[in-house]
C-alpha cells in the first residue's frame, strides 16, 4: 500500500479502532439527538396520553396531532413574536451591514488624522464583553427614551457589533485599490465608489455577517428580556420563555413551542450549511 | 496596514499623474468622518459610556431610580467581597470551566477523526454542530424536560440499570448538569473551528509522516496539535471568560436557585430586582477586570498574527 493510500484511509487494517471510531460518533450523535427527540415525540402527544404514560420517549398515538402546535402558536403568541423578531432582524442586519462596511471603507481607504484613535476605540470596545456592562447600558437606553420599544435591541445589536466590522475590514483589504482609482479617474466621488464598487464587492462578507449575526439575534435572550419587558414586544426567545408560567406542567405544549422555535434554525442550517460553517469560523476567531 | 502603506508619499521623484489622482478625497479632511460618524456615536454610546458610567456608579449607593446618589468610595467593593454568596458564584464558574475543558478535548477528538476518511462525515459533522444554532430558551426547555424526575435521562439511566437522580434538584448535582448542557450546546462550534484549522494543514505533512512510519497518535501529537495550537489556545482563553459570564442556561432553567447562581445572574438580580445599582456595578467592574486580565494574558501568550492565521 502506498503512502498516499494510507493517508486517505488511515484506519484500514485497524478493525478495532474503526469500530471504536464509529461507536463514538454514534454515541455523540445520540447524545445530541435524544433530548431533541423527546421534545418532538412529546409535542405530538395529547394531554391524556401524557397522564396515562408519562415516559418521555413514548411514541404518540397519532403522529399527525397538531393540536399542541396550534395552542403554542395561538396562546403562546408565537406569531406576534415572529413578527417582532423579524422586525428586529431586518433593521439590525441592515444597520450592521451599513455600519460595518462604512467603517471598514473609511478606515481602509482613507488616510486621516485621528485614525489611530478610531482604531483604538474599536479595539477597546472589542475587549469589553457586553454581558458585563448591561447594568450601565440599561441607563443609556433609558436616557435615550427607547426603553421597552423594538428600537432598543435594534440600536444595541447594530451599535455594539465589533466582529462584523472586523469581518468587513478583513475583506475590504482584498479588494484591489486600483478599482477605486479607476472609478475616480472617471470622476466618481467617494460615495459613488462606496455604493457602486465597494458595497457590491463586499457581498461575500455581507453574506457572512448576515448569517452569523442573524443567528445570534434570532437566538438572543438577554437583550430582549432586559430591554423589552412588555408582553406585546415578545421575541421568539422571550415569548417562548413566557411559556413557563401559563403552560406550567403542560410539557406537550411547551415541547411544541420549543420545536416551533428550533424548526427555522434547522431549515436555515440545512439550506446554508457551507456558508454557516465558514461564517462561524470567520466570526469566532476574529 | 495596507492602506497607509500604499498612501505613503515617495520623496525622491516628483509625484506621477496617477499618484496625484490616488486619493482626491484627502483634500476634504472630513470625508472619512462622514462614514464614521454614525458607527462611532453608537459605539461610544453603547460601549464606552456604559463602561465609564458603570465605574462611576460602582463608587456610589445609587438604587437606579432616585435622582440622588451618595459617594461611598470602595464601600461596594468591600461589601461585595465580604458577601458569603460571592465565593459561591466563583465556585459555580469552576464547574463551567471544567465543562469547557472537557468540551475542548471532546471537540479535538471529533475534529481529528472527522478530518480523516469517515463515512457520513458531513452528517456527523452537521449533527454535532447543530446544537450551537438552537435558541437558548429552547435548549433550556429541552433540558428541563430531559432532566425532569422520571424524564428522558432517568429513563435512559434506568435502561442501563442505574439509579435515577434529581439532576436539577440536588444542589450538589445541579451545576454539573447545567455545565453538561453548556458542553452539549457549544462543543460543535469548537469542533468545526478545529476541523477548519486541521484541514488547512498541508497534506504533504501527513504523507511524509506516513513514510517515516508515524502512527495515527504520533501524527496527531506531532502534526495536528502543533498545527492548530493557536486556535486551541484561543478556545481555552474564551472558555475562561465564557465560564465567568455564564447567564442564559442557568437563568432559564433554574433562575439561579439551588446553588446554581452565576456571577452575571447575581449582578442582574442585584441591579434589577434589589435596585442595588451601585453594588451591581461594582460586581460588573470586577467581572470586567477579570475578563480583561484574561484577555491580556492571552495577547501575551499568543502572538497576534498566529491567531489570525487560523
Amino acid at each position: 500500500m502506498t503512502a498516499a493510500h494510507r493517508r486517505l484511509s488511515p484506519s484500514s487494517g485497524h478493525g478495532v479502532l474503526t469500530v471504536l471510531k464509529y461507536a463514538s460518533l454514534l454515541l455523540a450523535s445520540a447524545v445530541v439527538v435524544v433530548p431533541l427527540l423527546a421534545i418532538i415525540l412529546t409535542s405530538l402527544r395529547t394531554p391524556g396520553e401524557m397522564t396515562t404514560d408519562p415516559s418521555p420517549l413514548s411514541a404518540p398515538a397519532n403522529w399527525f396531532n397538531w393540536e399542541n402546535f396550534q395552542i403554542a402558536f395561538a396562546e403562546g403568541h408565537l406569531l406576534r413574536a415572529l413578527g417582532n423578531t423579524t422586525f428586529i432582524l431586518f433593521f439590525s442586519l441592515l444597520g450592521t451591514v451599513f455600519i460595518g462596511s462604512m467603517t471598514a471603507y473609511a478606515v481602509d481607504r482613507f488616510r486621516f488624522r485621528g485614525k489611530k484613535v478610531v482604531m483604538t476605540l474599536f479595539l477597546v470596545a472589542a475587549l469589553v464583553p457586553g454581558v458585563t456592562t448591561q447594568v450601565a447600558t440599561y441607563q443609556v437606553v433609558n436616557g435615550l427614551g427607547v426603553m421597552n420599544t423594538l428600537w432598543a435591541p435594534v440600536l444595541l445589536y447594530m451599535g455594539t457589533d465589533i466582529v462584523s466590522i472586523y469581518i468587513f475590514l478583513q475583506f475590504i483589504r482584498s479588494i484591489p485599490i486600483s478599482l477605486d482609482e479607476a472609478a475616480r479617474m472617471d470622476g466618481a466621488r467617494s460615495l459613488t465608489v462606496y455604493w457602486r464598487i465597494i458595497l457590491p464587492l463586499l457581498r461575500p462578507a455581507i453574506a457572512t455577517v448576515v448569517i452569523v449575526k442573524g443567528v445570534a439575534i434570532y437566538n438572543d435572550f438577554y437583550i430582549p428580556f432586559l430591554y423589552m419587558p412588555s408582553e406585546g414586544l415578545g421575541t421568539i426567545s422571550t415569548a417562548l420563555f413566557r411559556f413557563k408560567g401559563p403552560f406550567g406542567a403542560h410539557w406537550e405544549v411547551i415541547s411544541a413551542g420549543a420545536a416551533l422555535v428550533i424548526l427555522p434554525s434547522l431549515v436555515v442550517f440545512l439550506a446554508l450549511q457551507r456558508f454557516i460553517y465558514n461564517g462561524f469560523a470567520a466570526g469566532a476567531t476574529k | 496596514m495596507s492602506a497607509s502603506h500604499l498612501a505613503r508619499p515617495r520623496p525622491v521623484r516628483p509625484r506621477t499623474e496617477a499618484e496625484q489622482r490616488r486619493r482626491p478625497d484627502q483634500r476634504r479632511w472630513w470625508t472619512p468622518w462622514v462614514y464614521l460618524a454614525v458607527p462611532l456615536v453608537l459605539l461610544v454610546a453603547f460601549t464606552h459610556v456604559p463602561a465609564v458610567s458603570m465605574f462611576v456608579y460602582s463608587l456610589t449607593d445609587w438604587d437606579g431610580l432616585s435622582p440622588t446618589r451618595n459617594f461611598v468610595g470602595a464601600g461596594n467593593y468591600l461589601d461585595l467581597f465580604t458577601r458569603p454568596k460571592m465565593l459561591q458564584v466563583f465556585v459555580v464558574s469552576l464547574f463551567y470551566l471544567a465543562g469547557a475543558a472537557i468540551q475542548i478535548v471532546v471537540a479535538l477528538y471529533f475534529a481529528t477523526i472527522l478530518s480523516f476518511n469517515t463515512r457520513f462525515r458531513n452528517v456527523f459533522k452537521g449533527v454535532l454542530f447543530f446544537p450551537y444554532l438552537i435558541n437558548g430558551v429552547a435548549i433550556g426547555f429541552v433540558f428541563l424536560y430531559f432532566f425532569q424526575p422520571g424524564g428522558t435521562l432517568d429513563t435512559v439511566v434506568r435502561l442501563f440499570g442505574l439509579e435515577p437522580h434529581l439532576w436539577l434538584g440536588d444542589p450538589d448535582l445541579v451545576n454539573t448538569s447545567l455545565a453538561g448542557v453548556s458542553v452539549w450546546r457549544f462543543m460543535g462550534l469548537n469542533m468545526v473551528l478545529f476541523l477548519g484549522a486541521i484541514q488547512s494543514i498541508p497534506p504533504q505533512l501527513y504523507e511524509a509522516a506516513s513514510l517515516d512510519g508515524a502512527n495515527r497518535w504520533q501524527q496527531f501529537r506531532h502534526i495536528i496539535v502543533p498545527g492548530i495550537k493557536p486556535i486551541i489556545s484561543l478556545s481555552a482563553i474564551l472558555a475562561i471568560s465564557g465560564a465567568l459570564s455564564v447567564f442564559e442556561i442557568p437563568f432559564i432553567m433554574t433562575g439561579g436557585s439551588n446553588n446554581s447562581e452565576t456571577f452575571v445572574i447575581q449582578t442582574i438580580k442585584l441591579a434589577f430586582n434589589f435596585n442595588k445599582v451601585g453594588l451591581a456595578s461594582a460586581a460588573a467592574v470586577v467581572l470586567l477586570a477579570v475578563v480583561l486580565l484574561v484577555t491580556w494574558v492571552q495577547r501575551r501568550l499568543i502572538p497576534e498574527e498566529r491567531v489570525e492565521l487560523s
